[in-house]
């Protein structure tokens, strides 16, 4: 659309801020790397020490690549749910996605207790989370795809959304009350949020999916311009607005679904990062925000992931604290300082 | 006038309007009989809950009619794809929209979707007709503005610019003038007579200025006693139409100055 040519500038300075904080993010932590030797290395060129190499390659990479993923799905997940919703307050989780992978995971954490041992021994391995997970996330996503082809208003399917997430909520605090403190921790521990633990091959699987999510994305940014206008304009102007809708939430279930599902239930980002973006660039155009969106969950995941590491120390602190810790301020900061509420 | 049955732009036959619930057909309007032909202005009026919009959303597609059929440049309507009638059919709706953070030029190149491609790039012709419809609603001076920044009479002018940008035959145009001062009722209401004469374009309008809209339309549709009148203001003014629009003896038709009177 029109205009767009001066925000094409803030848009690459945000992708040079990407490949910025992505190289410190590999630099930074409990053992610091120099940034020359961080480049060399990921150019494949001679590295000083072979143990600098070892952790970028096996640990510093796939965390920082886990960042990105995380940061920008959720962020561009929150976008199109504010859009669709027509709600500035709608994120990744009030489809109910994030609850649905927390119950799938709270079962497989805390469901030994209740629905005896054999059923833990069968459970607790790394890959029974992430599908635990997955298939809390699909479940609640099918409830609300159906909903969504039964009903003809929008606002119906925020509200099953927010409905599935306090009924899922509500199931977990049943099993944790009859939990053994020790696995109750587990599940805590879950809900912090990692970006660490992931091997390659993860790493390869979560990719899949966000590459979907995010060409999904792209391909509705013209339908979701057309939202702008309310779902009657939207219409009048030729988009098929279920089909539409069904892709938009599709996007966010394949994003939001497999980044919690690997890295936990990561809260703020979805939310808060469309509204930094709409401070800093004043466009309502997708064709400006989706990729700004995306540059700029990224910069905050990576940013925030190098704060948890606190660089220096043996000590990481847990990464869903940080991100609000850090999110919440700026985002008031932002709407004070401007005294106006893009949306 | 042999030929006028082929250029007609929306003609409906005996079309009947109204809700289905379930079974139960809920009868808003029967015997609706319109032709409109290009380049002219006409507005829809009865009082409140006659079924104006509801005959716009069945004209636009947006429902589904109880029985008869809507031509939309002679075509099925039942049978005309949403993005072909997106070619055909714009609209001016009372709907709030989404985000006022648009730019009036960005508003109005949204028009443009029906023919810009997956991403919405807009050509070298599409930002042609978003200029001609920026100059033919006379909005050049607030282009580069933002949508919360207008009144409600030049937001009204923006979608309308939308509208034609879109580049339809008909532009359909729910109560463009509800929260509008007289002056600019009046303004917005010769603006679409302006419009229809000098692009041609037919322009069906849903109303309450009655008073205006006989001076200025070309012929009116009147939704009394769950049906359709329509005829031009003249011919409608004679057949006395007009008389018993309105509930009991507080307003009266006056003939002689074609006008509505407090008794």
């Amino acid at each position: 659309m029109l205009n767009q040519r001066k925000y094409t500038f803030s848009i690459i300075l945000l992708f040079l801020a990407v490949i910025l904080t992505g190289l410190f993010n590999i630099s930074l932590g409990s053992v610091n790397i120099p940034i020359s030797e961080v480049i060399s290395s990921l150019l494949g060129l001679e590295v000083e020490k072979d143990t600098w190499k070892y952790i970028i390659v096996n640990y510093r990479l796939p965390k920082a690549i886990t960042a990105i993923i995380t940061g920008s799905g959720l962020a561009v997940s929150g976008l199109l749910m504010q859009t669709l919703f027509r709600n500035p307050l709608a994120g990744p989780y009030v489809l109910g996605l994030s609850s649905g992978a927390s119950l799938g995971v709270a079962i497989v954490f805390m469901g030994a207790s209740v629905f005896g041992a054999s059923f833990a021994v069968i459970l607790l391995s790394k890959w029974s989370l992430v599908i635990a997970s997955s298939l809390g996330s699909l479940l609640v996503l099918f409830a609300v795809i159906l909903a969504s082809i039964r009903l003809r208003d929008t606002m119906a399917i925020l509200i099953i959304g927010l409905m599935f997430a306090s009924l899922t909520a509500a199931i977990v605090s049943v099993l944790a009350y009859f939990s053994p403190a020790s696995q109750l921790q587990q599940y805590v521990f879950w809900s912090y949020g990692s970006l660490g633990d992931l091997s390659w091959d993860e790493v390869g699987i979560l990719s899949l999916f966000w590459i979907v999510g995010i060409l999904i994305s792209i391909g509705s940014i013209k339908n979701l311009n057309s939202l702008l206008l309310g779902e009657q304009y939207a219409r009048s102007l030729g988009t098929n607005i279920k089909k539409n809708r069904f892709a938009i939430i599709i996007a966010t279930s394949l994003l939001a679904g497999s980044i919690t599902a690997f890295a936990g239930p990561i809260a703020f980002v979805g939310l808060a990062v469309p509204h930094l973006i709409r401070q800093i660039i004043p466009s309502a155009n997708h064709i400006t925000l989706v990729p700004a969106v995306i540059f700029g969950g990224a910069i905050l995941m990576l940013l925030c992931d190098i704060i948890a590491q606190i660089p220096g120390s043996e000590y990481s602190l847990p990464i869903n604290a940080i991100t609000s810790l850090i999110g919440a301020p700026v985002v008031i900061w932002l709407l004070v300082r401007k005294r106006k509420f893009n949306f | 006038m042999t030929a006028s049955n082929s250029n007609s732009v929306l003609k409906t036959e005996s079309l009947k309007i109204g809700y289905r619930k379930k079974n139960k057909v809920n009868l808003i309007a029967k015997d609706i009989n319109i032709d409109i032909n290009p380049g002219e202005l006409v507005a829809v009026i009865g009082v409140n809950g006659a079924g104006k919009s509801t005959l716009l959303k069945t004209l636009s597609g947006i429902l589904q009619s109880i029985d008869g059929e809507v031509f939309i440049s002679n075509n099925k309507l039942s049978k005309t794809d949403p993005s072909d009638l997106a070619k055909n059919i714009s609209m001016v709706l009372t709907e709030q929209l989404l985000s006022k953070n648009l730019s009036v030029i960005e508003l109005v190149a949204l028009g443009r979707q029906p023919y810009t491609n997956w991403i919405g790039r807009l050509t070298k012709n599409d930002l042609k007709k978003i200029m001609h419809a920026i100059q033919l609603v006379n909005i050049e001076d607030i282009k580069n503005k933002k949508c919360h920044e207008l009144s409600d009479g030049q937001f009204q002018k923006v979608l309308i610019a939308r509208a034609l940008a879109q580049d339809t035959p008909l532009i359909i145009l729910d109560e463009p003038t509800t929260h509008l001062d007289l002056y600019h009722k009046a303004y917005v209401l010769k603006l679409l007579q302006k419009l229809s004469k000098e692009t041609n374009k037919a322009i069906l309008f849903a109303s309450h200025e009655i008073n205006l809209a006989l001076q200025l339309c070309d012929k009116l549709i009147i939704l009394k006693d769950k049906k359709a009148l329509f005829g031009n203001p003249q011919e409608l003014v004679k057949t006395r139409a007009f008389n018993d629009l309105f509930p009991g003896n507080l307003i009266h038709f006056d003939q002689e100055s074609s006008s509505f009177k407090i008794k």
